[in-house]
């Protein structure tokens, strides 16, 4: 869906390179979406034949990231951007960045699975835990793209608050992996893929994050990365003049 | 640059009329001592005509009525007492077209100071010239031939030539009508280069139809459209995240 803020250049040719590349982004997205999914998927059944799916799917993920930012530096070289132009096309390069490292994360989730000896599973509450973070984490993603394929600053502040929650549930289960490792040490590999998925996992919701930094960049032309609450809500209520 | 510079020429609700045709609407603006400004906008827009208020440039077309006030240092520039040929000298003017004198390279700088009565000898008409050529840095390729008609060097010397003409008189502002137009880009890079070293001594300000040259060149930018003055910061705030959509839609190539 061809974005309005994006189109209205003399150039239509210029409109459409713009647009492709907030498309492939967003396919790229897609993918890993996917990825995080089937991880999740994969490591809450025990499925061994996913997790390797999701391993393969990665190179996938990849390409994607080398051909978008090619496209990018295309229009760089060729364009010469500016104003909103150029904060878009380093939004797209700074989000294939988040987006390649999730696939990564699922990957890893997926390994968590494939390494560990048949039968070693964790408990049903403890998958059950994890699948509700992971839903989480990818209803996050989704929300960040939706607001960056909007350039909507003010759904991106949104989504990026949905972070901490992520983080508590990262806190919570780190906690109880703890204290199960400590009272049973035959508990201590179970206890770790619980923590490895569940690290993973709040990663995810930190590049999730990261995409909303750059949807608030994009819309408002600053640079909100380390910013307080307080100023990120000052940032996207600041309106132009 | 900061606005703590000291304000080197202030105009207030300029506007300038073409006969019955008014080209510009009240523009307030003040330009920093040492800074280079750029100004760009559509054709048509004004900036030059603004460009051209700065040293009455103006005052040459019959038709053309100048209201507001420009103050040059604190001093309005249309007072009666004030010498416009004086004028001219404190704040210079170097065009789209390199117009060197049909003279000698020596000669082409030379004239303005003799006017001035700047060199009262021989020797401090040399120095004179030496130093305005080495400060163009156009020196080391015509010390050789001093004597040859500046219509003779490249494109690009002759622009410098013409800058170094403008430095002779010692102005303190530069004006540049898109000085760089009629040149390649490595004539525009030398010259380039020389405003950045230009600004320790000069302020200058710089009407452009090139968008990147104003955001290599210039610390501030300003945009006009339509004899407005739409928007005016720092290059980087109005390259990278301009606050008027109208500044927007023009530096990333949309219709308004």
């Amino acid at each position: 869906m061809p974005n309005n803020k994006i189109g209205g250049h003399y150039s239509q040719a210029y409109d459409e390179e713009l647009q492709q590349a907030v498309m492939r982004l967003l396919q790229m997205a897609g993918l890993a979406q996917q990825q995080l999914s089937d991880a999740l998927t994969a490591f809450t059944s025990a499925d061994l034949a996913l997790a390797k799916q999701v391993k393969a799917a990665d190179r996938k993920v990849n390409n994607f990231e080398v051909d978008i930012s090619e496209h990018c530096l295309d229009i760089l070289a060729r364009r010469q951007p500016a104003a909103g132009d150029l904060r878009l096309v380093l939004a797209v390069l700074k989000s294939i960045n988040d987006v390649e490292r999730i696939g990564d994360l699922a990957k890893r989730i997926g390994k968590v699975l494939l390494k560990e000896e048949p039968g070693n599973r964790p408990q049903q509450s403890q998958l059950d835990e994890l699948a509700v973070m992971g839903q989480k984490a990818l209803q996050m993603l989704q929300r960040a793209l939706v607001a960056f394929e909007k350039i909507d600053a003010d759904e991106a502040l949104d989504v990026l608050r949905e972070d901490r929650s992520i983080d508590d549930d990262y806190a919570r289960i780190m906690q109880q992996s703890l204290t199960m490792m400590m009272h049973d040490a035959r508990q201590i590999s179970i206890s770790l893929q619980v923590s490895h998925v569940a690290k993973a996992l709040e990663r995810v919701g930190d590049h999730a994050r990261n995409i909303c930094e750059h949807t608030i960049f994009l819309s408002k032309g600053r640079n909100v990365a380390h910013l307080s609450d307080a100023e990120l809500q000052q940032v996207v209520d600041k309106k132009r003049d | 640059m900061s606005n703590s510079a000291p304000v080197k020429i202030s105009a207030t609700d300029v506007k300038v009329f073409y006969g019955d045709n008014q080209a510009l609407h009240g523009i307030n603006m003040d330009v920093y001592q040492n800074e280079v400004i750029s100004f760009i906008g559509p054709s048509g827009c004004g900036k030059s005509t603004f460009l051209r208020c700065m040293n009455r440039m103006n005052d040459t077309i019959d038709q053309c009525r100048v209201n507001g006030s420009i103050l040059l240092d604190g001093r309005d520039i249309h007072d009666p007492s004030l010498d416009v040929v004086q004028l001219r000298a404190q704040v210079g003017m170097v065009f789209q077209k390199p117009n060197p004198f049909p003279k000698s390279i020596y000669e082409n700088i030379a004239y303005g100071p003799k006017l001035h009565g700047l060199a009262e000898r021989k020797a401090d008409l040399d120095d004179i010239v030496e130093s305005s050529l080495r400060r163009a840095g156009l020196w080391n390729e015509v010390k050789d031939r001093l004597d040859q008609p500046g219509t003779g060097l490249s494109g690009g010397q002759q622009q410098r030539l013409c800058i170094a003409r403008s430095i002779a008189v010692s102005p303190e502002v530069i004006l540049m009508d898109e000085p760089c137009s009629a040149l390649d880009p490595i004539a525009t890079s030398i010259i380039e280069e020389l405003i950045d070293e230009l600004k320790q001594n000069f302020t200058i300000v710089i009407v452009t139809h090139n968008m990147q040259q104003a955001a290599r060149v210039s610390d501030r930018t300003a945009f006009f459209h339509l004899g407005n003055l739409i928007e005016i910061g720092n290059t980087n705030d109005i390259f990278t995240n301009p606050q008027q959509k109208r500044t927007e839609d023009y530096i990333t190539g949309r219709y308004g």
